[in-house]
């Protein structure tokens, strides 16, 4: 019965609301503060206070019976808190605002709540409060409260549906508890056959992936460090065979060509939609990459990559990159070769990996043509520059001294402290001057191993440059600088490298006191990538490998609602089954009984649910005298096994007999 | 499963029935009232038939049968009694009161002061009386049957919920159908036919009966859908409060009996459905939302609403 059936009128001929009930008001005051409570961090103070104050203020009203606000007073109100938005924001559209006058208009709204149909519509307001909390995180934990938050909604909005059915304590929440558990075979067919659309349906706000810090697409001295402050999770891979050593994992990002004397650029574009060739030596490795959202097109990949994701194309130099900005967790699988060989050079990029700025450091273009004019061979110049790092006194900090305008000449000769971009950004410097072709490449290298889950965990601490030459013969062979001047960095991490370990953060640290809270961080990682894995992760590519690898072979969503519906309906049918053999038991007696009546229903004669067996056949009796005795005989006899003291065998065989014979 | 005690309910159910005609229903809910120990309230208009289906019930069973008129300044010793001297033996002696006999006809109950209305509720609560620091046994059976007049309710005292209670049943006895009415014209004087009518049964065989009503069985079904009822009556929002256990025990008990009548060893939904609504009218009132609806109304609702267990 819904809540509008029984309207009352009063004596003019208005329409009287029913009124909401204290109790389910409260109720739903209490769901709606728990739905905003995650905003608090984001709304401006003074509307979470406002949000509270109105919340808490109406139920004061409610209990002590008090009067609401006039009506009149209600839109100059909402005008007031709508500009204060718009003062607040510059715009009432995007996530930020969105969400701040989503939660002012739910406060105007609970102080013209008056009746039951005001109630159901808060009901709704808290529900897509709910899901505003999950454009600002997914994460379990978060996930976890909003589940909560939906249960007590559920239990308010059974409040006010059912106002008088005198619900109180905790009873609700059992019964929301227990329509949830009911819900959610439904709840996982949905979310394993709802066809997944690849990139946002209808467009998110832009506003809504802002503030993700990660590697750029240029770089300039301290870029990179400055993400070595910070441990949030950049990626985490499961390797399908057994993982390569630490210091082979270089994770490959952004290739860098352009360089202006302080700054690197990328200035590539996607050319292919297959992998770009190259000759691969040795074995191959496999592993999925399970993404934090980056804001960004390119995907991470081992050094070098011979396969490529769903939607993924790649540049010329290797460099993976989707169809669209990673904005949610993605989880994809590659292949890459650790050794490898790649093709000529191309005039146009050799010119452009052999390109200096017009002037400026003037000393190392010195220092290089010395090199050139003592041996000329490319393998001579590249070690003569890693001797240079290995044998000065060159460091390896966290917090360089800053560069001047001739970055790469103050860095070689003055300060000598720097971080791996600076040593990557001299080194390609120093190559090109001596005419050796060579590139930046900027990504990520190492990780940690989280032996608990087995697959490891890349912070943006790892973020890290290095360097490429082209060498005839072998193509583009990578060169990392920095492990000439601290080699423990790419052996053991970056913990074990930098001279001032004491500034990195405190997941980045190993060892020491707090050691037992990382092994905890690292069990919360653990549950963190599984919901990432199997939750978060599960779009559009995986579900198709999930529906092909169950034997559908290659799906569309057509064919995929289709699977939603019939394993909806199947559902169904089950619940309805599993309910209809309650009530078709397999106990004779109740066997024999249902036969007759299901036979005298075909013939129009159909049992009411309360009708006991002696009323039903007398009314049998009433209606077809010529069933009159057999009819009869069963009820009586049915009647005294179902609800007698004993069921003797040869009755209950005589019950088994006479409906079987019954023909109506 | 006929017994000779069967078939003598059945004589008594006949024998009332040929002066209180056309009324089976009723007689046989009394009837099943007193089989389990209960009270009966007769709530109707004057000259339903009130009085004689209690005298009626007095004589074929054979009770010491009293009438007690309530009026206003009806005082709890008219019915208890009290101690009066006596000069010859110098001492106080006790005069029961019209309270000590087996059925009492306390008609127009609503017209008494609350305080004389307690005193007899009490004793029909505790089967005793305690007079004057003595307590005295009421006599076995002590069966009451209670009368309101539900249309004058000027300077009347009605009843409390709570009073209402103690009454297992609470039944109106309604017009004759035009054949009784016909047949009540045009025979002999109700009294008259009234003292000639035999006593059909004896007080220890009342008892017998009211043993074998204690042991009628009741299978586990049967409670799921009595129960069903009471979740019902508590939870539907159609009532203000729900059925009481008090109300189920009583539910169960006029059941049981109301089988015996019919002749039966085990409690069928059947019996359940024939004694609610004398067993639960009384006791429910319409929740806020269906205050436009009797009482007998949602009785049959709260029928109707509970499937039968298979």
């Amino acid at each position: 019965m819904t809540p509008w059936n029984h309207k009352n009128r009063s004596k003019s001929g208005q329409p009287l609301v029913e009124p909401l009930m204290p109790l389910a008001l409260i109720w739903l005051l209490i769901t709606l503060a728990l739905a905003v409570a995650p905003h608090a961090g984001e709304l401006p103070v003074w509307l979470t206070l406002l949000f509270y104050a109105v919340a808490g203020w109406r139920g004061v009203i409610a209990v002590r019976n008090q009067a609401l606000p006039p009506r009149w007073l209600l839109l100059p109100l909402a005008l007031l808190v709508g500009a204060g938005v718009l003062i607040e924001y510059r715009t009432l559209l995007g996530r930020d605002a969105g969400v701040a006058l989503l939660t002012a208009m739910t406060a105007c709204k609970l102080l013209e709540t008056r009746g039951l149909r005001d109630g159901v519509v808060l009901v709704f307001l808290g529900y897509l409060l709910v899901m505003s909390n999950l454009l600002y995180s997914q994460e379990i934990l978060m996930v976890a409260w909003l589940f909560a938050v939906v249960v007590v909604m559920l239990a308010a909005q059974t409040m006010i549906y059912r106002q008088h059915a005198g619900l109180t304590g905790f009873a609700p929440l059992r019964l929301a508890g227990k329509m949830l558990v009911q819900a959610i075979p439904v709840m996982l067919i949905l979310f394993v056959l709802f066809p997944r659309i690849p990139g946002p349906l209808w467009g998110l706000p832009k506003d809504a992936y802002q503030g993700r810090t990660g590697l750029s697409e240029e770089m300039s001295p301290g870029s990179v460090s400055e993400l070595s402050k910070s441990d949030e999770v950049a990626f985490r891979v499961r390797f399908m065979n057994s993982p390569p050593p630490l210091r082979q994992l270089y994770w490959r990002g952004p290739v860098l060509w352009n360089f202006d004397g302080r700054k690197w650029t990328r200035h590539e574009e996607l050319q292919a939609n297959t992998p770009v060739a190259f000759t691969p030596e040795g074995a191959v490795v496999e592993y999925a990459v399970i993404m934090e959202p980056s804001n960004r097109r390119w995907l991470l990949a081992l050094d070098l990559p011979a396969s490529l994701p769903p939607r993924t194309g790649m540049t010329p130099s290797f460099q993976l990159l989707r169809d669209q900005p990673v904005n949610e967790v993605y989880r994809y699988e590659v292949h890459s070769y650790p050794a490898y060989r790649t093709g000529e050079l191309t005039t146009l990029e050799r010119s452009r990996a052999l390109r200096l700025p017009g002037r400026g450091n003037p000393r190392a273009q010195e220092l290089a043509a010395e090199w050139r004019a003592r041996d000329p061979r490319p393998e001579a110049l590249v070690n003569a520059a890693l001797t240079l790092f290995r044998e000065q006194a060159f460091y390896y900090t966290l917090t360089p001294p800053l560069l001047g305008v001739n970055s790469v000449d103050d860095f070689l000769f003055r300060t000598r402290q720097g971080f791996c971009e600076h040593y990557a950004s001299a080194f390609v410097f120093l190559m090109r001057s001596a005419g050796v072709p060579a590139r930046i490449v900027t990504g990520y290298q190492g990780g940690e191993r989280n032996a608990m889950g087995d697959y490891l965990i890349v912070r943006q601490a790892d973020a890290h440059a290095w360097a490429e030459v082209w060498l005839p013969e072998r193509g583009w062979v990578r060169v990392d600088p920095t492990s000439a001047v601290a080699p423990n960095r790419i052996h053991e991490g970056l913990y074990a490298a930098v001279a001032d370990p004491g500034s990195l953060p405190f997941l980045m640290r190993r060892g020491g006191s707090s050691e037992w809270l990382r092994q905890l961080a690292l069990s919360w990682d653990l549950l963190n990538n599984s919901w990432n894995e199997w939750v978060l992760a599960y779009g559009p590519d995986r579900q198709k490998e999930l529906l092909s690898g169950l034997g559908f072979g290659p799906v569309d969503w057509g064919e995929m609602t289709i699977a939603m519906i019939v394993a909806l309906s199947g559902f169904g049918l089950i619940f309805t089954a599993l309910r209809w053999r309650r009530r078709f038991a397999r106990d004779p007696v109740a066997r024999s009984w249902q036969r007759f009546c299901a036979r005298l229903a075909r013939r129009g004669l159909a049992r009411g649910p309360h009708e006991g067996p002696l009323a039903f056949t007398e009314r049998v009796a009433m209606q077809r005298p010529e069933l009159a005795v057999p009819a009869q005989e069963i009820g009586k006899l049915y009647g005294a096994l179902r609800y007698g003291p004993v069921a003797p065998a040869a009755a209950v065989r005589r019950l088994q007999q006479l409906t079987r014979r019954f023909r109506a | 499963m006929a017994s000779p005690l069967e078939d003598r309910l059945d004589w008594v159910v006949r024998q009332v029935g040929s002066i209180i005609l056309g009324k089976e229903r009723a007689i046989r809910l009394a009837l099943s009232c007193l089989l389990a120990r209960g009270h009966l309230l007769i709530e109707d208009l004057p000259g339903m038939g009130k009085t004689t289906l209690a005298h009626t019930l007095a004589r074929c069973l054979g009770l010491h049968y009293q009438r007690i008129q309530f009026t206003s300044d009806l005082l709890p010793a008219d019915i208890l009694g009290a101690a009066v001297y006596e000069r010859q033996r110098e001492t106080f002696i006790f005069h029961p009161g019209p309270i000590f006999a087996q059925l009492i006809l306390a008609d127009e109950i609503n017209r008494a002061t609350p305080k004389t209305q307690s005193a007899l509720l009490e004793a029909m609560e505790e089967d005793q009386v305690t007079i004057e620091g003595e307590t005295r046994p009421l006599p076995e059976p002590f069966f009451v049957i209670a009368t309101q007049n539900p249309a004058y309710q000027i300077g009347t005292f009605p009843l409390p919920e709570s009073q209402l209670d103690r009454f297992l049943m609470r039944i109106e006895l309604g017009y004759p159908d035009v054949k009784a009415e016909r047949f009540l014209l045009e025979g002999e004087d109700r009294r008259e036919a009234l003292g000639r009518l035999p006593v059909s049964m004896t007080p220890a065989q009342l008892h017998e009966a009211q043993a074998l009503v204690a042991g009628i069985h009741v299978a586990p079904p049967l409670l799921d859908y009595l129960q069903a009822l009471l979740t019902f009556s508590r939870e539907s929002g159609r009532f203000r409060g729900g059925l009481s256990p008090r109300a189920g025990l009583a539910l169960l008990r006029a059941a049981r009996a109301w089988a015996l009548l019919h002749r039966r060893g085990h409690v069928l939904p059947e019996d359940v459905q024939a004694v609610l609504p004398a067993v639960v009218g009384h006791r429910l009132h319409p929740g806020d939302d269906h205050l436009e609806q009797s009482t007998a109304d949602l009785v049959s609702q709260l029928l109707n609403a509970i499937p039968l267990p298979v």
